[in-house]
């Protein structure tokens, strides 16, 4: 429909869009305020499914997590803890939980760090014009994000059986005399899950990098190169600061992500050996869906991941802010 | 500086990321050509493509429904695909297009959802659901996963380069608002709907955890849960075991190399 059709058919083409003030001023300027007040209110009738989803799916049980840690029994069968802040008292107690949380906290501070250097070395590589086999490189580098998290845990699992791949290759390059059970000793166990994090997320962070690098104002590289500056302090001092944004944003992404850890503890190392590998909300699966269910304890343990995620995510946009 | 000079400088970079690239892609090496393998040749580390390939599918196929799996992750994957663009790319651009204050400060109240940890809320939501009578089904697998920050953010961002002249355009003509979602918006985004949709569906494809607390019975098991499953027992079958990991890795192998620059733009898009 055209525009004098709409007219001519009277709908409520609204001429204060069209033309200047009428002569009636102050018709069109409550017509004016109807108009946005209208168009206010589809805004948020367009919003409101994905909003009421997003409430209904993530801070209600949110909320309800809270309450349900305060109580105790076993299956559906709850009442309210005596003290209340029972189960909280017994996270204190409890040496499994010490232990999944040391394990979490050695998967983050060695991987984070080293996955997202890593990354930003890698995509600083992929950034020079005169690379050949760029999409090549790009392709492969990126191709772990194909498959999922369960998936590459048992190909891992697969590899680094105590008779599998890694031992052999190992042995051949006579770098081991005997095979390793890497999967049931703790140090190695936990070294595997590393390593395993690092091949499937590194090339996923570098591609954050690489779209921020593109963005970059190349000039400020060019000063850097007119000033004499070589390629590494060109990348630590001119590259890099523009870069906090993103890396700040990675960190927070992928603490969130190492805390959160599940499918890995589960499919790759299953915790083993003697829980010295399993990860915070592998515990809290076991706890609340296997065996004997406590879901007022795992709740409890619930919000000691969502309080640490947010005191790490306040600390590193701290740090990230800070200006030099 | 000559141009033998910088090639020689440029070795290192180029030894580093064919490392890099041979490191990436090897695991995936070793999956295809162990499916074709049996378990002794896959322990013995054969890196050549065997005979085994159909003997490992017969093994799979009579310990595993892997149709039924197969199914149940293309619904589920393909389902929340669907809503989950239309009802967060109308909530994206109702954010952006008719933007005011309040909702501004309600989009930030929102993107607090991406810190809640998915632990702390799946005891409540399998309370919820189990108490309604959705265990097993596809509506409690999709529903806490359909709306997410991240895409109605992917989507507002889109929405702020849709030009403000093609909207009052429209609306001169008369276009009602949601003909002009509809009808102008959604085509003139293609781009973004296909990067919103490689990684919805890689993510809904590959979910795991959800899936495995609220799916009770393995009738109704998807395809991460039966790979996940063949480890249960006491001798794994690895050239089985390889073959189904395969399977489960196939769909999003396949749009991952179709799709490599949406899925990139997917992830980062919201972002810029």
């Amino acid at each position: 429909m055209s525009l004098s059709e709409a007219k001519a058919a009277g709908f409520g083409v609204p001429s204060v869009q069209t033309e200047g003030p009428e002569p009636s001023g102050r018709r069109s300027r409550s017509a004016r305020v109807r108009v946005a007040q209208r168009r206010n209110l589809t805004g948020w009738i367009f919003l409101l499914p994905a909003a009421l989803l997003i409430l209904a799916m993530n801070f209600y049980p949110m909320v309800q997590a809270f309450f349900i840690s305060l109580k105790t029994g076993k299956g559906s069968r709850l009442k309210w803890a005596d003290p209340l802040w029972y189960n909280y008292q017994r996270l204190f107690q409890d040496d499994i939980f010490r232990l999944t949380l040391k394990n979490t906290f050695i998967y983050l501070i060695i991987q984070v760090p080293v996955m997202l250097i890593l990354a930003l070395i890698l995509a600083n590589l992929l950034n020079n014009k005169n690379l050949r086999f760029k999409g090549l490189f790009r392709t492969a580098i990126f191709l772990p994000c194909a498959v999922s998290l369960v998936s590459y845990s048992l190909v891992f699992r697969t590899m680094f059986a105590t008779d599998g791949f890694v031992n052999d290759a190992l042995q051949w390059l006579h770098i081991i005399h005997s095979p390793v059970n890497w999967l049931g000793q703790t140090g190695t166990a936990r070294m595997v899950i590393i390593l395993g994090l690092l091949w499937r997320w590194t090339g996923y962070n570098m591609v954050f990098y690489l779209a921020a690098l593109q963005n970059l104002d190349p000039s400020t590289i060019e000063a850097a190169k007119i000033d004499g500056a070589n390629a590494f302090q060109t990348f630590w001092r001119v590259t890099i600061p523009q870069l906090r944004p993103i890396i700040l944003l990675t960190g927070i992404m992928s603490t969130n992500g190492t805390l959160q850890l599940f499918d890995e503890s589960w499919n790759l190392t299953q915790g083993g050996p003697a829980n010295t590998s399993m990860s915070m909300a592998h515990y809290i699966y076991e706890l609340a869906f296997h065996r004997n269910p406590n879901f007022g304890y795992a709740s409890a343990l619930s919000y000691a991941i969502l309080i640490m995620v947010a005191f790490l995510a306040a600390f590193q946009m701290k740090i990230g802010d800070r200006r030099d | 500086m000559t141009d033998v000079t910088r090639t020689w400088r440029q070795v290192p970079g180029y030894v580093f990321l064919i490392v890099a690239a041979v490191i990436s892609v090897f695991p995936l090496y070793f999956m295809v050509v162990s499916s074709t393998n049996t378990s002794q040749d896959v322990l013995a580390s054969k890196m050549l493509p065997g005979t085994n390939l159909v003997q490992n599918m017969r093994d799979l196929l009579a310990q595993q429904n892997v149709g039924a799996a197969m199914w149940h992750s293309t619904l589920n994957a393909v389902t929340t695909t669907v809503i989950a663009l239309i009802i967060c790319s109308i909530a994206g651009y109702g954010f952006e297009i008719y933007h005011t204050r309040g909702k501004d400060r309600f989009m930030g109240f929102l993107l607090l959802a991406i810190m809640i940890p998915f632990a702390a809320t799946m005891i409540p939501l399998f309370q919820a659901f189990a108490s309604a009578g959705f265990v097993n089904s596809t509506f409690a697998v999709i529903l806490p996963t359909v709306s997410t920050p991240f895409l109605i953010l992917l989507f507002r961002q889109s929405a702020r380069s849709f030009p403000h002249e093609i909207l009052e355009a429209a609306r001169i003509d008369g276009l009602k608002e949601l003909s002009i979602f509809g009808r102008i918006f959604i085509p003139t985004m293609r781009s973004t709907y296909a990067a919103a949709a490689v990684i919805t569906f890689m993510n809904a494809w590959n979910a795991f955890l959800w899936p495995k607390v609220i799916l009770l019975d393995n009738k109704a098991q998807t395809m991460p849960m039966l790979v996940s499953n063949l480890t249960a027992g006491y001798v794994t079958n690895y050239g089985v075991l390889m073959l189904a990991v395969l399977l489960a890795s196939l769909p999003t192998m396949i749009i991952f190399l179709v799709l490599q620059r949406s899925f990139a733009e997917g992830i980062t898009g919201a972002i810029k």
